[in-house]
């Protein structure tokens, strides 16, 4: 970390403007803005922690954080702005995108039961801020542990050791959990939120334009980030999420999106990067007599391979996650498609 | 450096303009183009200081692609903006 003038200015800027920017997300009464000022400061909390030396954690952050929990949110807002009938039974006559006025889209009022929040928070925050100052040095310098033990590890790049190597146990249980994450969005099936169409109706061909533009050139970018990833800061959640992020753009802009309307391929994508990587684990165990432990010579090769499903499961993951419905299985009845959907734009 | 500061410039005039001007239009005006030109000359300057040739093609291609991205989604919100039935602002 630089310790030149400017770099100081620049983090004392940046570490006052988070808690301002956070309070204001908090207590922002319209919904839709609190989204957009979340975004900003996923932004900057990859900033920080560009500042902090971890480019890694900065790009799964602005990429993931930032940008794909973003369209989530945004997802929700506008379903909630076109009054989500369905479960609830309340239905809105036709409202336009323009959330204004909606009960369902502002925070309820509340300053007493605000400043009841505020004051355990804060106070936790700053037990938090006077422990770390406080921190003893730690007795095992991990950094140098990893250091120590990087060739043997099989890639050079120590935050990918550590991840898909000698803690990959916990990658391992974080895809768990993300195929858990959309086992449970399907099992909402949201689909009556938003109509059952996501696409924002064909206007101008604009949109069109950027995607076929910007498919390509997101497949190169996120293969890119996966083989770079064993050298330098990249890697499989990265690489996921700009894949991610691609297979949301192609069903926002309508242009056909057959793996997501696919039951069964999805299925198996969505399960291949937890399955193959559990599989991987064990089968080492014959080999090593550990689980998820590596033979040397294999090292590299099953990481890249481990990475490379992984990749796959977790940019569909983010882009099902986005539509938020399982696809329609071939001996349903056809979807709602009779209701008029309520353009999104 | 010198063209860095530039480029900080153009930002902050860009980022003036979205705070001060009437309407979703003009504001969005303000925003893309000069965003667009204050990123073009940050890169320009980090260029000059950049390593290798490979480094500034990568600069630049980030600069293309904000540029795209940055265009069409103005022109998604302008035009969700123009159904949803915002009016364009007009001098009293």
């Amino acid at each position: 970390m630089q310790t030149t003038a400017l770099g100081w200015a620049f983090d004392i800027v940046l570490a006052l403007t988070l808690p301002v920017l956070a309070w204001r997300i908090l207590t922002t009464r319209d919904l839709y803005r609190a989204v957009i000022l979340f975004i900003a400061f996923g932004l900057l909390v990859a900033l920080s922690w560009v500042r902090l030396d971890a480019p890694d954690i900065a790009l799964a952050e602005a990429a993931l954080g930032a940008g794909l929990t973003g369209a989530l949110f945004l997802n929700t807002v506008g379903a909630l702005a076109r009054g989500g009938s369905g479960a609830e039974g309340e239905r809105r006559p036709g409202n336009s995108a323009s959330p204004a006025g909606e009960p369902v889209d502002r925070v309820p009022r509340g300053r007493w039961m605000r400043l009841a929040l505020l004051a355990p928070a804060s106070a936790l925050g700053a037990a938090l801020g006077w422990a770390v100052l406080v921190f003893p040095e730690p007795a095992i310098d991990l950094a140098r542990r990893v250091d120590r033990n990087l060739p043997a590890a099989g890639v050079e790049q120590p935050v990918t050791a550590v991840l898909l190597n000698f803690r990959s146990y916990d990658t391992l249980l974080e895809v768990g959990v993300l195929l858990l994450a959309i086992l449970a969005v399907w099992s909402l099936d949201l689909r009556d939120l938003w109509g059952g169409r996501l696409a924002l109706s064909k206007g101008t061909g604009v949109l069109d334009g950027l995607v076929r533009l910007l498919t390509p050139v997101m497949i190169v970018c996120g293969g890119y980030l996966l083989w770079a990833g064993t050298q330098q800061p990249g890697g499989a959640f990265q690489a996921g999420a700009v894949l991610g992020a691609l297979g949301v753009l192609l069903v926002l802009s309508g242009l056909v999106a057959p793996p997501l309307e696919r039951d069964l391929p999805l299925r198996v994508g969505l399960a291949v990067g937890f399955g193959v990587f559990l599989t991987v684990g064990c089968a080492v165990l014959l080999v090593t007599g550990t689980i998820l432990e590596y033979p040397p010579a294999l090292n590299y090769y099953l990481i890249l391979a481990v990475e490379l499903v992984l990749t796959v499961s977790i940019a569909l993951t983010l882009a099902a996650l986005f539509v938020t419905a399982p696809p329609p299985r071939k001996r349903d009845a056809p979807g709602p498609d009779a209701r008029e959907p309520e353009g999104s734009s | 450096m010198a063209l860095i500061l530039a480029g900080a410039l153009f930002f902050l005039a860009g980022t003036l303009g979205l705070l001060r001007f009437p309407d979703v239009y003009t504001r969005l005006h303000s925003l893309t183009k000069a965003d667009n030109v204050g990123l073009g000359l940050v890169v320009l300057g980090l260029a000059l200081q950049a390593g290798s040739a490979t480094a500034v093609l990568k600069m630049v291609l980030v600069w293309l692609l904000v540029l795209a991205s940055g265009a069409t989604a103005a022109h998604l919100i302008a035009t969700a903006a123009l159904r949803g039935g915002i009016r364009v602002w007009r001098r009293r």
